[in-house]
């Protein structure tokens, strides 16, 4: 799994600096510094809701004192005295009614202020991380994007936020209590120091709990969390590849493959689950053994005179009161291993580098068809030449016809010219202008790519055209009838507005190809770049499209620029660009190239030869078996 | 569209019910579990009964310290610690354990379903909203499973000890406790069906804000390549605010509803104290009694409270628990006859389309009364124009959907009576899309038939011409494809699924447009290949291409959803239709003929 990638050590934000420890992760201490580092992070960021939800959580223990205030004074101004009476007051029934509505009433306040205040925090640094998170998917180049699967970055956008913020929820509780553990440690020293002392040394063997906890869970959550990556990763793949899983009779082996990840996710979150089920139930018991070994202290110090029995069950009965704090401090704490886990996850999405940087340049005042120029241009994927030193000048409103081999390196081309990857060596120049020094938008504003792979947005055939971008409507039908993309839009059911995805209409490989056309047109695009974008399209239509596309870009409104295999297509063009292993083989007009470069001639007359062989086998030969000599 | 089902009508005992059935690791051992809850609930009311005894007895002992009453009080209330703690713990591993194993189950199941639903075959867009049903729908359930379950169980037995000890102590002053809290116990099921339709928002929106932020991970290079980074950020913090802002309303819901229970609690304790005076006043009750019992009301307002905490969380996971059931209830488009199924034996495929006529849910019929019959062996082209139900046919013929009318056969079975494992072998089908696992060139053809070696999958690429492609590849056979195959070309990865589908070994091979991307060169000579390979079988390829068409034995051209032509390439060439039109384009793009 690609999840540690280079890029995850690049320089990060001081704030982050501090967060992260690689080198002390699986020590217990650090995990507690950390955790308490990330709801730092999260205190910094809400501190208004914080305090709110505080406020709630102290008055919620004010009133729980409140109200055993209120019983006790019931006991002995009403219930005794009307015993002792044989009488009622109705005065005094009135006021216990009225005290405990009261005090009952503000405690819901504070329940409400403790619970909502919490929930708030929590769920806004949630939509803060995931808005921080999918910015950065944004941000980060093609490249990067390659490297992480699908589903593993789904996860860090869900899970792994999810996780890192799960403190949030048990935190007002834990600081509201403190309140509590205060007075109460306050109230025992008061009545017997040294009792308190004893009694507080659960404190340090509380720690040592929870440091153990640390130290244990941490490495188990770790598993978990990528485990539940993986997991998303592998459902989004087979969920991807259904079609290919399905027409081979896979589906019992997917479900092999996903049962795996599923069940070493079960088995990480069973281990996960023991220490979690180990942990509680001794945090809980420490604060009870504590009130016997302040019992057993008490009783010798009562023998030797040093106490009243008084004070010893005072401190008794203050310290039952302390296990709550200390249960609610081991919730959060508890939580602490996963929400560090996460929040290294989400770090690794924010801290990456690599994003493409843009320069100012708006190529302002430049208007009509773009000159497109590269020079020397050299690429490479994984330390594989792709393409080697190209250097060519399309001049404005010339049609240009990319033709090569498959894996000659058209497609890479075409997606250097949009700036989806930036070349090792070498320069691409719009207008004169070299790509990397233009503002974020400019490019786009200029160029449009029309993919081999169309992809098409949950959206409506309205916002899949201008993509937000404002259009009216009849600009978008001018592009769809160019695309021959009109026709079946018009006989959807709600025409433009129709939805497509999920719930919405399905369209064959052609009219998504055909879709993804009219986007790029809609935009009048100074550079059309089309990457063999009609190869689903049936060569009927493709004639049309090629017909209406030559009358539309006629007048030299825009240079272009296409990736092509059918004469047709090649005949658009005004030259022809031929690739061989990533280099420029030849170009010039195709009437020139079919005669002087055979390479050239025997791709693109492939078909036509094929036709003259079977004609000749038809008319006697029967040579069916006999190997051409085909150059690739 | 078929949609999902979202399960939002069964209810909640349902969902538990149809949850528990699905999963039975989960009520496996649960008498012992709850047993053992039992005794630690138990253990949680020892210990302070224990330590009051050891003060009564002990310290406050008529005669003064009594050191050894202590140390055997000490002693008993440890034990009763311990075996309180262990009780807990081995409940609590027992519930994550059977709780894991459960949804692991579930998990599993509804992926496997979810591999026979049509939204998968029909559809390319939102598979984040279907992702997160197998993945943090179920981590939801199991949250609450782990914490809430064993917590609801226990505070119902626990309000119900506390009621009887109640009415022991005095019938009238229950029945005021109970009335007290009446109000919240009527008003939970309005405030539960309303969390219930929180909730169920909640998970809907999940759904959604993953398939928001799947767009730009998936749709990476055209986000880019149009610079609409900035609308489809807003679109995806539009759905993660719809998300947020649904969780909050439903966390207002719980905070509400939970400060209901502190709310009764109060009017009960001074209900308690009013009746108990008035009572007392009229002699029926004594004032020890009334002492007493408002005490006992604390052990009755502690598990109201919890279980107040524990059904409000509950509707979260029920939420998300009828999400993922509601996968499973979805029914299947294309079911497998399983073991009742028809198992063929191999050799060449008879086709036959009786009547067949197809629509989408909803939509207008995309193939109308098909019938036609292909004879074993038969190589044979389908041709049509964009939409004219050339892949549907195939997708017939295969058996990734089944006809709205009429019936399609193989040697004379209906396709429906087949058992799965025998169709699959015998029927392939190669999509345009090639669609390529993360995984090396090696592991996707060998998806094709597992177990193949390196030797057979070499031998399989070099019979179709493409040996020497795959010795330009880097690492060859262990070249890394990337995710969806990216690190290819599409051209490529369509040789990829060729070879792939050619090492399954089928006996119908059927190929829509499966050679649309790669250069004419290589396609010629595919064909040449394939016309080589496939003798002896019967071979359906649907394409633009009109060479393909041109060395087929027959060629079947659709429009508009019916089969308007048939016959040799040579004949159909000449007469007048649709067939002789698409001919003509093609033949012009050609600059041939």
């Amino acid at each position: 799994m690609a999840n540690r990638t280079p890029d995850a050590a690049g320089p990060s934000a001081a704030d982050a600096d501090r967060l992260a420890s690689p080198g002390d992760r699986p020590a217990g201490r650090a995990t507690l510094r950390r955790g308490f580092a990330v709801l730092g992070v999260a205190i910094r960021e809400q501190p208004l809701i914080f305090v709110v939800s505080t406020l709630g959580s102290l008055l919620f223990g004010a009133l729980t004192v409140a109200d055993a205030w209120v019983l006790g004074w019931a006991t002995n101004k009403v219930i005794v005295p009307s015993f002792d009476a044989r009488q009622a007051k109705t005065v005094l029934l009135v006021a216990v009614v009225a005290l405990f509505v009261a005090v009952a009433m503000l405690r819901a306040v504070g329940i409400v202020g403790r619970r909502l205040g919490a929930g708030i925090m929590q769920y806004r640094m949630q939509a803060t991380y995931r808005r921080r998170v999918t910015r950065q998917y944004l941000r980060l180049p093609l490249s990067w994007h390659h490297r992480h699967p699908t589903g593993q970055l789904l996860s860090n956008a869900n899970a792994d936020v999810e996780a890192a913020w799960a403190p949030i929820a048990p935190l007002p509780m834990a600081v509201g209590v403190i309140a509590m553990l205060v007075v109460a440690v306050a109230a025992m020293a008061t009545a017997d120091l040294v009792l308190t002392i004893v009694g507080l040394l659960v404190f340090p063997a509380v720690f040592a709990v929870n440091l153990a906890y640390q130290r244990l869970q941490s490495p188990l959550v770790t598993r978990a969390q990528a485990l539940r990556a993986e997991v998303s990763e592998v459902a989004h793949e087979s969920f991807d590849g259904a079609l290919v899983v399905k027409t081979l009779g896979r589906e019992e082996e997917e479900t092999i493959r996903f049962a795996r990840k599923a069940n070493e996710l079960r088995d990480a979150n069973i281990a996960v689950g023991r220490i979690r089920g180990l942990f509680d139930p001794v945090v809980e018991a420490l604060p009870s053994l504590g009130v016997l070994v302040v019992l057993l202290a008490g009783v010798h110090r009562l023998q030797a005179g040093q106490t009243d029995e008084g004070a010893v069950v005072q401190v008794a009965y203050l310290f039952t009161i302390v296990s709550f704090p200390i249960r609610a401090f081991g919730w959060l704490l508890g939580e602490f291993p996963r929400s560090v886990v996460g929040w290294d996850r989400v770090n690794h999405v924010l801290q990456a580098t690599g994003q493409t940087t843009y320069g100012s340049h708006t190529l302002e005042g430049v208007t009509g068809p773009a000159r497109l120029q590269l020079e020397s241009l050299w690429f490479s994927y994984d330390r594989q030449p792709v393409l080697q030193d190209l250097s060519f000048t399309v001049d404005p409103g010339r049609t240009v016809a990319v033709v090569g081999s498959t894996a000659a390196g058209k497609t890479t081309l075409m997606t250097l010219l949009t700036r989806l990857v930036d070349p090792d060596q070498g320069r691409v120049l719009l207008d004169g202008v070299d790509l990397r020094v233009l503002a974020p938008g400019v490019l786009a504003g200029s160029v449009a790519l029309v993919p081999q792979q169309t992809f098409l947005f949950d959206d409506s055939v309205r916002d899949n055209v201008t993509l937000g971008f404002d259009h009216d409507d009849q600009e978008i039908w001018a592009a769809l009838e160019v695309a021959q993309a009109a026709d079946f839009v018009r006989r959807l059911p709600e025409g433009l507005d129709s939805l497509l995805g999920e719930r919405g209409a399905s369209l064959s490989g052609g009219q998504r190809q055909r879709l993804a056309l009219a986007r790029a047109l809609v935009r009048r695009p100074r550079l059309l770049i089309m990457d063999d974008a009609t190869s689903a399209v049936d060569p009927e239509v493709e004639a049309r499209i090629l017909t209406a596309l030559r009358a539309a870009t006629a007048s030299g409104s825009c240079t272009v620029l296409v990736v092509a295999h059918r004469l047709a297509t090649i005949a658009l063009a005004d030259e022809v660009l031929y690739l061989e292993q990533g280099r420029i083989a030849d170009r010039g007009p195709h009437d020139a190239l079919v005669t002087r470069s055979s390479g050239y001639r025997d791709l693109v007359t492939a078909y036509a030869r094929e036709n003259e062989r079977r004609a000749a086998g038809r008319a006697g030969a029967r040579d069916l078996a006999d190997e051409e000599d085909v150059v690739v | 569209m078929s949609t999902m089902s979202s399960g939002q009508q069964a209810s909640a005992v349902g969902t538990l019910r149809r949850g528990f059935q699905l999963s039975p690791e989960l009520v496996e051992g649960v008498k012992v579990t709850l047993l053992l809850g039992a005794v630690s609930t138990i253990g949680r009311i020892v210990v302070p009964v224990a330590v009051q005894q050891t003060i009564d007895r002990g310290l406050n002992a008529s005669g003064g310290p009594d050191t050894g009453v202590v140390w055997q009080m000490v002693v008993v209330a440890t034990v009763a610690i311990a075996v309180t703690a262990a009780c807990a713990a081995v409940m609590n591993v027992r519930l994550f354990t059977s709780s894991e194993r459960g949804l692991a189950t579930l998990r599993i199941k509804a992926f496997r379903h979810v591999h026979d639903l049509p939204v998968l075959t029909q559809n390319t867009e939102r598979r984040g909203a279907l992702v997160s049903r197998v993945t943090s729908d179920v981590d939801q359930v199991s949250l609450f499973l782990q914490f809430g379950g064993i917590i609801s169980v226990v505070s119902i037995g626990q309000i119900a000890i506390a009621t009887v000890v109640m009415a022991i102590y005095s019938w009238q002053l229950t029945i005021v406790v109970w009335l007290c809290f009446s109000p919240l116990f009527l008003s939970l099921r309005y405030f539960q069906s309303r969390m219930t339709v929180a909730y169920a928002n909640v998970r809907r929106l999940v759904g959604e804000m993953l398939s928001a932020i799947s767009e730009p991970v998936v749709g990476a290079a055209v986000v880019r390549a149009h610079a609409i980074e900035g609308r489809t950020q807003s679109r995806i913090d539009a759905a993660i605010d719809r998300h947020r802002d649904a969780m909050t309303k439903a966390q207002g819901l719980v905070a509400v509803t939970f400060s209901m229970g502190g709310l009764a609690a109060g009017l009960a304790n001074a209900g308690v104290i009013v009746v108990g005076v008035l009572l007392g006043v009229d002699g029926q009750i004594t004032m020890g009694k009334v002492l007493a019992f408002a005490f006992l009301v604390t052990l009755f307002v502690g598990p109201v409270q919890m279980g107040t905490q524990v059904l409000t969380d509950a509707q979260n996971a029920i939420a998300s628990w009828r999400r993922v059931i509601g996968i499973l209830d979805t029914p299947a488009d294309v079911v497998d006859p399983g073991d009742d199924g028809v198992g063929l034996p191999r050799g060449p495929v008879g086709v036959e389309f009786d009547g067949v006529s197809y629509a989408y849910p909803g939509g207008p019929l995309v193939l109308r009364d098909v019938s036609l019959r292909v004879a074993p062996r038969a190589r044979i082209a389908v041709v049509g124009e964009t939409g004219s139900g050339k892949t549907t046919f195939a997708k017939l013929l295969t058996r990734l959907m089944d006809p709205t009318h009429g019936r399609v056969l193989i040697d004379g079975h209906d396709l429906r009576d087949i058992g799965f494992s025998s169709l699959r072998q015998r029927v392939v089908m190669v999509p345009q899309d090639g669609y390529l696992f993360d995984a090396t060139l090696r592991e996707n053809i060998a998806y094709g038939r597992p177990g193949a070696g390196t030797g057979e999958i070499a031998e399989a690429a070099v019979e179709l011409g493409l040996g020497d492609w795959l010795a330009g590849l880097p690492a060859g056979l262990e070249t890394p494809v990337g995710q969806r195959g990216e690190s290819l070309s599409s051209g490529e990865r369509q040789l990829v699924a060729l070879v792939r589908a050619y090492l399954a070994d089928p006996d119908l091979l059927v190929l829509d447009e499966a050679t649309s991307a790669v250069d004419p060169a290589i396609e010629v000579r595919i064909n040449r290949a394939l016309e080589r390979l496939l003798a002896g079988r019967t071979a359906v390829a649907i394409a633009h291409r009109l060479s393909t068409a041109e060395a087929a034995d027959e060629v079947l051209v659709f429009d508009d959803g019916r089969l308007v032509q048939r016959g040799r390439h040579r004949d159909l060439v000449r007469a007048e239709g649709v067939y002789s039109r698409l001919h003509a384009s093609w033949a012009a793009q050609q600059g041939s003929d």
